[in-house]
């Protein structure tokens, strides 16, 4: 006689795995990476392979260290690797990108705990650090289609850095020129971090995301809304706004990670509205010329407090009375 | 209103265009006297006797329940103590047929001139909900409240499972009768039979069949799990919500599963009691699934035998949906009332548990729009408060929850478990 397995209901389980789901996140965001190839070259895509790269190995070294189950498979680093590397400038130099990946594959997500256990995005608070670390580096934004190293100055560029051996012509973010059109700022013909200035690339990924069941449409939908009704209230110009900086790439991609924002629609919806006010008033008031990830961080704080203030209402359930103290 | 959770499942209903198949008679059945919720029967019967079919042979004056009858003629062999795939044990009576199924006399149609006799007739029929749960159905007949809707489920949401299905298509007859009857004896002046919307050809037949009776309809349901739970289908048909601790007879409706229906004519009309009963045999090594009328006390191993099972290399048994059925773990354990399918499988997955990444599908997909994901989390901090809170009581244990959930969290079943340790009240 054959040993029979015995368990609890339900004996059939649905095909989606967090495997699955990370494995969407990296699909769609092929196009912001292949965009990003186009516009800033070939160093662009070396940077991302080493951010992916880097956040692996940190994860892996970190769970054999910490003698935990090994947890590289996934692909929960990859996705966190690609979407840091997306969050900077082409130009960095690689040993500071790896040192973002250190911030958020070991400090923030392995020292609590591991996916899942994160209070921030560990993306985020990556580039956040080295932000605050490498400021310049940070905020020198390579000219788009500059990477065949041309001669001369092209328009826009207001000066020029060496990366091994060629010259990288650079110049400001549109947010502080406001000069770009919406042509270019849609197709990604400006200066910004390689996975941000490509909105067309970002709004299919986030579509593909939102079509595939991955990602709820509340958060992308509340936050970019926010930031276009505030600036429209502050008369400036609402497109220009929405299509320049990280906004899309925040919204569609940072603002959406599971762990780190709450989990009820409803709560999606206050965390989306929440960081468009945020990115609203240091985009507008702030010294920062961008705000976009400092208001997914900040909101990533609240967010526990959020959800529970928008805890669902089961069915039919009578309310608990409150004892008497 | 708003849309319930729940799950799309694969249907996997193959076995539903196959006519229902008699089960050649076992040689022994063993008949235990708890198939039901409710008050155990203590069995008349002492081996040696002879019974016949129909012949009542356990009974208890336990008004939650329901008593025994004799699905075969033959000898009593045993009267004995079996474990029950719910891990509790009863008594259970051994009868070795003889072949004849030589009815009992006791078997007469019963007078019914009243409510009473009425629900006295479904008691003494033996009847429980043939749906999976086994609720004993003359209480449900008995509600405290006026009621003005009778909902006949005729949903089948879990896979595989296509015994009501047959049911709707061989005897649609029996069931409408029955209807009439519930209606009629009970004075409730609407009924609706609900189906998912993956049995056109049940809608079709059944919508037909109840065009000379007004105060029948037949409602369409979209083919989510698990539409056929009580609470979802009133709602869903309704638009009513049964809330925490009320039946749905406080919210004016009996919910009856459309076999019991059926069930409940057939005795009405000739006083033979619940013997038998269909079953959906179906599962990866089942060769020659099927829908085979099984008489109650009939052993797992005689089904699966019958349905071509290769039981060697059987790896998990199934009694009832792969949603909510319980595990089987001893092939000699016989079939009772609530018994709806038979499920075999040699290839099982255990998928390995990791890390909650906080999607909230389990939310999305709670059809009671409970927080699975964090009662999990209270219930392993053992947090009463918050499980209270969260209203874990309220958990039908429908296994959406486990089965959308990326990281194979046991949801469902951290849910059954925290509902234990919530105080009695």
């Amino acid at each position: 006689m054959n040993n029979l397995t015995v368990s609890p209901s339900p004996h059939v389980k649905g095909s989606m795995s967090t495997q699955r789901i990370m494995l969407c996140v990296l699909v769609s965001l092929l196009p912001a990476v292949i965009a990003s190839c186009i516009i800033f070259g070939l160093r662009a895509l070396l940077l991302i392979l080493l951010c992916m790269a880097a956040s692996a190995c940190f994860e892996g070294v970190t769970r054999i260290i910490m003698k935990r189950e090994q947890t590289i498979t996934d692909l929960s680093a990859a996705v966190t690797g690609l979407l840091l590397a997306l969050n900077l400038p082409v130009t960095i130099p690689f040993w500071q990108a790896i040192i973002g990946c250190f911030i958020a594959i070991v400090i923030v997500k392995q020292l609590f705990g591991g996916l899942g256990q994160n209070f921030a995005n560990p993306a985020i608070v990556g580039r956040i650090v080295l932000m605050l670390s490498f400021t310049t580096n940070m905020t020198t934004w390579a000219i788009p289609f500059n990477w065949n190293v041309n001669e001369n100055m092209p328009a826009g560029a207001t000066g020029s850095i060496e990366i091994a051996g060629n010259t990288v012509f650079t110049g400001p973010t549109p947010l502080v020129t406001e000069t770009a059109s919406y042509k270019d700022l849609f197709l990604g013909n400006v200066g910004g971090c390689i996975g941000e200035t490509c909105a067309l690339a970002l709004l299919i990924g986030g579509i593909y995301l939102i079509i595939r069941g991955i990602i709820s449409p509340v958060t992308p939908v509340a936050f970019i809304g926010t930031v276009a009704l505030l600036n429209l209230i502050a008369g400036n110009d609402v497109l220009y706004q929405l299509l320049s900086g990280g906004l899309i790439l925040g919204a569609f991609f940072m603002a959406t990670d599971y762990v780190t924002t709450p989990v009820t629609s409803l709560g999606k919806l206050i965390f989306g509205i929440g960081c468009g006010v945020i990115t609203f008033l240091i985009r507008q008031f702030g010294s920062y010329p961008e705000g976009v990830s400092f208001s997914i961080l900040l909101m990533n704080i609240v967010t526990p407090y959020i959800d529970a203030f928008t805890m669902t209402k089961p069915l039919g359930a009578k309310k608990i009375k409150k004892e008497a103290e | 209103m708003k849309k319930l959770g729940g799950v799309r499942l694969s249907h996997h209903k193959g076995t539903q265009d196959f006519k229902t198949v008699r089960l050649p008679l076992p040689k022994t059945v063993v008949i235990p006297m708890v198939m039901n919720m409710g008050a155990p029967c203590t069995p008349f019967v002492k081996p040696g006797d002879s019974v016949l079919v129909g012949q009542k042979i356990g009974d208890t004056d336990a008004f939650m329940s329901v008593p025994v009858h004799s699905s075969v003629s033959g000898t009593v062999k045993a009267v004995s103590d079996i474990k029950l795939a719910n891990g509790r044990s009863c008594k259970a009576v051994t009868i070795e047929t003889d072949g004849n199924q030589t009815v009992s006399e006791e078997v007469k149609p019963p007078v019914v001139n009243s409510k009473e006799d009425f629900v006295s007739a479904v008691k003494q029929c033996g009847l429980t909900g043939l749906g999976g749960a086994g609720f004993p159905t003359h209480i449900k007949l008995c509600p405290k409240t006026p009621v003005d809707t009778l909902v006949i489920n005729g949903a089948e949401c879990e896979p595989y499972i296509t015994s009501d299905y047959r049911e709707m298509m061989e005897c649609p007859d029996d069931i409408i009768e029955g209807i009439r009857l519930i209606l009629k004896w009970l004075n409730i002046p609407k009924a609706y039979i609900g189906i998912e919307n993956n049995k056109p050809e049940a809608i079709k037949l059944l919508t037909e069949k109840v065009e000379k009776y007004p105060e029948i309809s037949v409602y369409t349901l979209p083919s989510t799990y698990p539409q056929g739970a009580e609470k979802v289908m009133i709602y869903n048909v309704l638009g009513r919500i049964v809330g925490e601790g009320q039946l749905p007879s406080d919210q004016g409706v009996i919910v009856s599963n459309i076999s019991t229906a059926a069930e409940i004519h057939r005795y009405i009309k000739t006083g033979m009691p619940l013997t038998e009963r269909r079953v959906t045999v179906d599962g990866d090594i089942v060769s020659k699934p099927c829908n085979v009328i099984v008489p109650v006390g009939t052993s797992v191993r005689e089904v699966l035998d019958f349905a071509g099972c290769d039981t060697e290399r059987l790896k998990k048994l199934i009694l009832g949906g792969p949603m909510m059925g319980m595990c089987g773990f001893d092939l000699e354990a016989p079939l009772g009332k609530s018994s709806n399918a038979v499920l075999a499988f040699e290839k099982i997955s255990e998928p390995k548990e990791t890390n909650c990444i906080r999607c909230g599908r389990c939310i999305k997909a709670c059809p009671l729009k409970l927080m699975p994901t964090e009662l999990e989390k209270a219930y392993h901090a053992r947090d009463i408060k918050a499980l209270q809170k969260l209203k874990v009581n309220l958990c039908m244990n429908c296994g959406c929850c486990t089965y959308v959930c990326p990281a194979s969290r046991k949801l469902a079943e951290i849910n059954q478990l925290a509902k234990a340790l919530l105080p009695r009240t």
